[in-house]
């Protein structure tokens, strides 16, 4: 009986969420469901770089780099090519996880902060290379679609049509976003699940009791790394998407510092929290600039934000749900 | 009778969520050598942690008068209890006489806390060869007597002795045990000792509390508690 | 080709590098220093230094002399150091080191932002510490600037050497670093120990920043973004965990990066750190715990 409650709890929860999903972009503004489509870019890379350091153990501060990866593969096809944009993201999410497999090899002798250096170093590294081979990338200017390919830009015109339904570019947007969002949390969930969850757990905990279980490490840490890269390739494709042109100037070492964030405010090693770290790192600027619009106090109200949510919630959102939804589901999963 | 040095009643202490003492009561008189016995997991460390403060704990603590319920493990050395925690309780990548001057850490006058240094290491002579060798790199029983080096050189009140004996080698012990009897003799060291090996802790303490379970289950001198069948039975093995 | 080879222009661009490395080394110790007691890379401390450089630049302009406002912000920098731990670092003491690293992380952006609230971000300059008149030396001339820089940066380091190795406050200090539930049992007041840790690398920190400033033409809030990321670079290098590593790994580094782009002309400015970094990395698969740092065992 009880256990019959749990499923249906949690169907509701699913339901629940599906609905927001569908309902929320007709709530608020057209233009504001622009901002939404901004933070489901956030949500795919928060929920890739969680499958790394939350379950495997492996920091990254260089997930802004393998946005950049991402983001100028699907730029490069539309702009060079003339590949209809959307179809250019399952190519930058593989282009980007090949990259992601190759940071993999130093950490199989690096781990904590020298790895955390070595990611630091390639998201440093990205911005430089992208100016230095303009050939490719367009240098400082970067590439713009709506000049090189208008064509190519879905929802140019302002309406887009699927399956006989009319929306905006906006919405749109929102929907190809999130829909992929949807489905990429839902893989990570059944992988973190089942007998790879297992694995990458096991590495995160002791790599010493992995390996003496018959785990290969090199090949669960490089495949958490590829894996991870996917998601990213594919939020910096989204990102391009969004905003028609890519440049240097989107993907420095700011960007690899929000994505950690955000993935620490969600909680690490836990995935329902996510949402929530995504819409803080998208929404947090935005509110301080209400505060006011000085640059300066921007940025410190910012931080403080940062640093008060981490002091109240040091495990995370997802950290906090689970303390909070624990008396339920003690509840539920308790014989009588 | 006056008031013990140290008197603890009904003293408490958990893990999280897991408690480790349900109400422990003991007293430590000056000048006295107190063994506390017990199995694995009876809470014998977990009693001295809590003396310390390096556990969270409830209950009454009183120490030469005060009340040590609530404070810091510093504030309760800084009243002259040396806790050698169970292990090697040494700060093995410091040397042996940074060690030995980090035990004085709390005291001033640079003279008497030399002098200490003489007079402690009277009693481990080898130590004074070896002052600029890391404590890391010494084995294991010097690092035991080592800790307890350290801890003299508070000048404590009370040393708080946790399993000097674990993973030694006999002889070793044996020499703990002795430098431990002769402190307590010549300088009147007080002790509150906890040893997995009840025959030497009986044999160096005049009184002991056995524990079981966070709880005292048996206390007296050591003579009626080496003659007790029970303890016999469980901790002497004959 | 060896003739043609010029051997002043070696010796001076070594020396830039060395002045430009002493810098970042200071800001490399104080991240060690932070490393060694809590485990975590400070990310605040280059905006932390620049922070101090602005409070000396403010001292200055009311009228203070160079050097009186170095020492006086020495000591607010200290201060402060020690007050952020205190309200910020202090809570989050337990928690993951992950939530820590964000922690501070959060504090670059607050103490970025406070400067530039309190300083508009108009760029600015810094007079300089030392003349800036060639000295020549066995017929090279160098800038006393550049000397004087490696001459306060040794200083500073062998100051906390000795604080460090000949005091009873540097003990304690080493003790917490080492071991702090030990440390408590002698009586060291742990917690206190940490933010006292902070304030010496805040004023570390400071040194780096008002050094820093006076040798570029103007400057802004951005001031201690490069340099943060040599330093860290240069620790790494050397072995976070080992002080005397971090030195000279980030002087290696200063000399390194500064040579490469004199002499390798397609890697230029962009290039240098991260070509810089790409050695690093080189170095670090080969000794994974850095050229003089000891590798930890760890426990199963």
């Amino acid at each position: 009986m009880r256990r019959a409650l749990g499923i249906g709890a949690w169907l509701l929860t699913v339901a629940a969420g599906l609905g927001v999903f569908l309902v929320l972009p007709h709530l608020v503004s057209d233009f504001h469901s622009r901002d939404l489509a901004r933070a489901g870019v956030f949500f795919i890379a928060i929920v890739g770089l969680n499958l790394l350091t939350g379950y495997t153990g492996q920091i990254s501060l260089g997930h802004g780099a393998l946005m950049a990866i991402g983001g100028y593969t699907t730029a490069a096809l539309v702009v060079h090519e003339h590949w209809r944009d959307v179809w250019t993201i399952p190519l930058a999410g593989i282009a980007a996880g090949i990259v992601g497999f190759i940071i993999g090899i130093p950490a199989l002798r690096l781990s904590g902060l020298y790895l955390a250096l070595a990611t630091f170093g390639f998201a440093v590294a990205i911005p430089s290379l992208l100016k230095k081979f303009s050939g490719l990338t367009g240098g400082t200017q970067g590439l713009r679609f709506l000049e090189s390919a208008p064509l190519q830009v879905t929802g140019l015109t302002g309406k887009v049509t699927i399956f006989g339904h009319t929306m905006t570019q906006n919405h749109f947007l929102y929907y190809l976003t999130w829909s992929i969002g949807i489905v990429g949390f839902a893989l990570a969930w059944l992988i973190v699940r089942g007998r790879l969850g297992r694995v990458f757990r096991s590495v995160r905990d002791s790599e010493i009791a992995a390996v003496s279980s018959g785990v290969n490490l090199a090949a669960t840490k490089t495949l958490a790394f590829a894996l991870s890269g996917v998601y990213a390739g594919v939020a910096g494709a989204l990102l391009a998407i969004q905003d028609e042109i890519v440049n240097p100037l989107t993907y420095t070492f700011l960007l690899s510092i929000l994505v950690l964030v955000g993935a620490v405010v969600g909680g690490l090693g836990s995935l329902p929290g996510l949402v929530l770290g995504a819409l803080f790192v998208q929404y947090l600027p935005k509110i301080s600039t209400h505060v006011s619009g000085r640059s300066g106090v921007r940025d410190f109200v910012y931080g403080a934000a940062i640093i008060v949510v981490m002091i109240l919630l040091p495990t995370g959102a997802g950290g906090f749900l689970r303390r909070v939804a624990r008396p339920l589901t003690t509840w539920l999963y308790t014989r009588p | 009778m006056a008031e013990p040095l140290l008197q603890l009643e009904e003293v408490e202490a958990r893990y999280g969520p897991v408690k480790a003492l349900h109400g422990v009561s003991l007293t430590v008189a000056e000048g006295e050598i107190v063994a506390v016995l017990g199995a694995n997991g009876a809470g014998k460390t977990t009693t001295l942690r809590a003396i310390s403060g390096t556990v969270r704990r409830s209950g009454a603590i009183r120490f030469a008068g005060k009340s040590i319920a609530g404070r810091s493990p510093e504030a309760v050395a800084r009243l002259g209890i040396a806790h050698v925690p169970e292990g090697r309780g040494t700060l093995s990548e410091l040397s042996v006489a940074e060690n030995l001057r980090l035990g004085a850490y709390v005291r001033r006058g640079r003279a008497s806390i030399q002098e200490d240094e003489q007079r402690v290491l009277a009693h481990f002579p080898w130590l004074g060869d070896r002052r600029n060798q890391r404590a890391g790199t010494l084995s294991g029983g010097e690092q035991q007597m080592l800790a307890l080096a350290r801890a003299l050189m508070l000048r404590p009140r009370l040393v708080l002795l946790d399993e000097p004996s674990l993973g030694l080698a006999p002889r070793v012990v044996a020499e703990i045990f002795r430098i431990v009897g002769e402190l307590n003799e010549r300088e009147g060291l007080t002790v509150l000792v906890v040893e997995q090996n009840a025959i030497l802790a009986l044999e160096a303490a005049s009184r002991a509390y056995v524990l079981e379970v966070g709880r005292v289950a048996l206390e007296g001198g050591s003579e009626t508690l080496r003659r007790n069948e029970s303890v016999r039975r469980s901790y002497l093995g004959y | 080709m060896l003739l043609a080879f010029d051997w002043t222009q070696l010796a001076q661009q070594t020396v830039i590098g060395l002045s430009a490395g002493g810098l970042w080394a200071l800001l490399a110790l104080a991240l060690v220093l932070i490393y060694r007691s809590t485990g975590v890379v400070n990310f605040a401390q280059g905006e932390m230094a620049m922070f101090s450089t602005f409070i000396a630049w403010s001292l200055i302009h009311h009228g203070l002399s160079y050097w009186q406002a170095f020492f006086l912000t020495l000591a607010i920098s200290f201060a402060g150091g020690v007050a952020l731990e205190r309200v910020v670092i202090r809570p989050v003491e337990r928690a993951p080191v992950l939530t820590v690293v964000i922690v501070t992380l959060g504090l670059f952006f607050l103490v970025d932002g406070a400067a530039r609230w309190f300083w508009s971000s108009e760029t600015r300059t810094l007079p300089n510490a030392f003349s800036t008149r060639p000295i020549t030396v066995a017929g090279v001339a160098f800038s006393i600037q550049d000397l004087g820089n490696i001459a306060v940066s040794l200083g500073v380091v062998a100051l906390l050497f000795a604080l460090f190795q000949f005091t009873k406050l540097g003990l304690a200090l080493r003790a917490t670093a080492s071991n702090p539930d030990e440390s408590r049992l002698v009586g060291i007041r742990v917690s206190w120990m940490l933010a006292l840790g902070w304030g010496l690398a805040a004023a570390m920190g400071a040194v780096s920043g008002m050094l820093t400033a006076p040798a570029l033409a103007s400057f802004d809030q951005n001031l201690m973004q490069p340099v943060l990321l040599y330093a860290f670079a240069g620790a790494v290098l050397g072995g976070i965990s080992s002080p005397f590593g971090a030195v000279v790994g980030a002087l290696l580094l200063g000399v390194f990066v500064n040579l490469i782009g004199t002499y390798v002309d397609w890697i230029g400015t962009d290039l240098r750190l991260p070509v810089a970094l790409a050695v690093i990395l080189g170095v670090l698969l080969v000794r994974p715990a850095g050229l003089f740092g000891r590798a930890s065992a760890r426990r199963v």
